[in-house]
């Protein structure tokens, strides 16, 4: 008998939504849709460059700080040579700017501390949903970058960072699958906005949120703002750095511009 | 005039292929918006929120105890099952604010969500500019969509109420044009409800809170716009769930028809 019964076809009903479901999620991960859908990224950057590319990202009163500032990604790096550092109080670290730059520079914690620095009381994005509102100041990249002299073929700044995230400690490297690394365009790099903190809410950056140095980049999400920074290089192209996508959860799937 | 019976030109090319472009944005964007939201299932008024900042949150999706829990304000609701805490695909228990079986993909991703999210906002964005030139420009919005004076009397609003409620549908010709309440949910869903989730959605973007920072001021902070882009996404769903419903006691094949080919079947009055 194949009479179609109500059971009959509410279990096909059942069923046939399965089967959308399936083909559903098989679809969205296929790697040619994915880059694909991944394309609206350089849309959403041209059209936020272009209705935007000097704003400001907005700047809040001391009174609108965040009684408590969230921390996230690694909050206690457990590399060895990093812990050395926090327990002398990073008098030794030293943040290289290396790559295509006239003039490489290994500056101690020092002489960052006595470049002119720029305050800002700005709101923080995560790309989970949540937002924190905090007082960062620090010399300016841009500070680094004439001091340094940026060669005309340079394209990105990258941030190499001392932490693995999620991986074994001290597996360091260029191509590590675990180092946590950013990197930035030259229009975010020039930004004013764009600081090398070393001091939150009128202290001393604190190890769960970058210490000694992180990198504030306002205009985009909070994974972009690398925490304890040991080099910036100057590069014309990001393949040669972790999966080749520009950074730590870029390499996983997250957008390089994350200014959405 | 069309006489009973008759097939009839219903809708034309441009509402037909933005109506499935929208039906193709909107189906991803729920259930991409939806993985994206169990990666901080929280809602905040004001500028910022977090985990140990909760003193603007208004809406917590969770779990105690082995239970799916949601609290609105001050209220908890037992939601487990569904909410906060369901089975998987595989059959495994786990804490998630909404189940797999409505989020894209069905597993947590908030990377592949994001990615088809954007996508798929590009689409709605690009697909109700143009529903908007042709509806503006066409005489669409004013011959369809707009209602008269003489539709907005309370009596003509109360009438239409109960005929639904009693699932009584016009007949014939008169089917063919839009009744009050269809042409607020209608109207309501394409100049309101889906305008408002573009601007809660661009004022979520940090790099647009720099160059629009008006926009974000009118929604009365970023975490206010995430919880307005979700109170608008669930009156979207609002919508679909009695446009679906009035489709399928209306006529599903004949209305079908005519979204499709855009010829529609006039019933035969009773």
């Amino acid at each position: 008998m194949s009479i179609m019964t109500r059971r009959g076809f509410g279990g096909g009903l059942v069923a046939g939504s399965g089967l959308l479901l399936a083909g559903c999620d098989a679809l969205v991960s296929a790697p040619r849709a994915r880059a694909l859908v991944q394309g609206a990224e350089q849309a959403t950057q041209r059209w936020q460059r272009l209705v935007g590319r000097d704003a400001l990202a907005r700047e809040f009163s001391a009174a609108d700080i965040s009684p408590v500032f969230k921390a996230n990604g690694t909050i206690a790096p457990v590399e060895p040579g990093y812990q050395a550092h926090a327990a002398a109080n990073f008098v030794d670290w030293r943040v290289r700017v290396s790559g295509l730059v006239e003039r490489p520079l290994s500056l101690s914690l020092a002489q960052l501390q006595a470049l002119p620095a720029r305050s800002q009381i700005t709101r923080h994005d995560c790309v989970e949903g949540w937002s924190a509102i905090g007082g960062w100041a620090g010399p300016p990249l841009a500070l680094l970058l004439n001091a340094a002299g940026v060669k005309a073929s340079a394209r990105y700044v990258v941030f190499l960072c001392a932490d693995n995230y999620g991986g074994k400690a001290d597996e360091g490297g260029l191509k590590s699958r675990t180092r946590y690394y950013e990197s930035i365009d030259l229009v975010d790099a020039w930004h004013p906005q764009t600081i090398l903190a070393l001091r939150l809410n009128n202290a001393a950056l604190d190890v769960a949120h970058g210490a000694p140095v992180r990198l504030r980049v306002e205009r985009q999400l909070g994974y972009k703002h690398a925490k304890y920074v040991e080099e910036i290089m100057l590069v014309d192209d990001l393949a040669s750095f972790g999966s080749g996508r520009g950074g730590y959860w870029p390499d996983r799937g997250y957008e390089w511009y994350a200014g959405i | 005039m069309a006489a009973d019976g008759t097939l009839v030109k219903r809708h034309s090319a441009w509402v037909r292929m933005t109506h499935w472009f929208n039906f193709v944005a909107v189906l991803v964007l729920l259930g991409t918006g939806l993985n994206i939201f169990n990666a901080h299932p929280y809602l905040y008024w004001g500028a910022s929120g977090t985990t140990v900042d909760t003193g603007g949150r208004w809406l917590a999706i969770g779990s105690l105890r082995e239970r799916g829990m949601v609290m609105v304000g001050t209220t908890t609701f037992d939601t487990t099952g569904l909410l906060g805490r369901s089975a998987a695909k595989n059959g495994t228990v786990q804490n998630i604010a909404f189940p797999h079986w409505a989020t894209i993909p069905s597993w947590r991703d908030l990377g592949l969500a994001r990615n088809w999210h954007f996508a798929a906002a590009w689409l709605l964005i690009l697909n109700g500019v143009v529903y908007l030139a042709y509806g503006a420009f066409s005489g669409h919005f004013r011959r369809k969509l707009v209602p008269g004076p003489a539709e907005l009397r309370p009596a003509n609003i109360a009438r239409d109420a109960v005929e639904h409620l009693k699932l009584e549908f016009p007949k014939g010709r008169e089917a063919l044009d839009y009744q009050i309440l269809q042409k607020i949910a209608y109207a309501g869903t394409a100049l309101l409800l889906l305008p408002l989730l573009v601007f809660s959605g661009i004022g979520m973007a940090p790099g647009m809170d720099a160059s629009w920072p008006w926009l974000v001021d009118l929604f009365g902070g970023r975490q206010s716009a995430r919880s307005v882009h979700f109170i608008a996404t669930n009156l979207v769903v609002a919508f679909i769930i009695v446009h679906l419903l009035m489709v399928v006691l209306a006529g599903p094949f004949r209305l079908m028809r005519g979204m499709i080919t855009g010829w529609q079947r006039v019933e035969t009055a009773k």
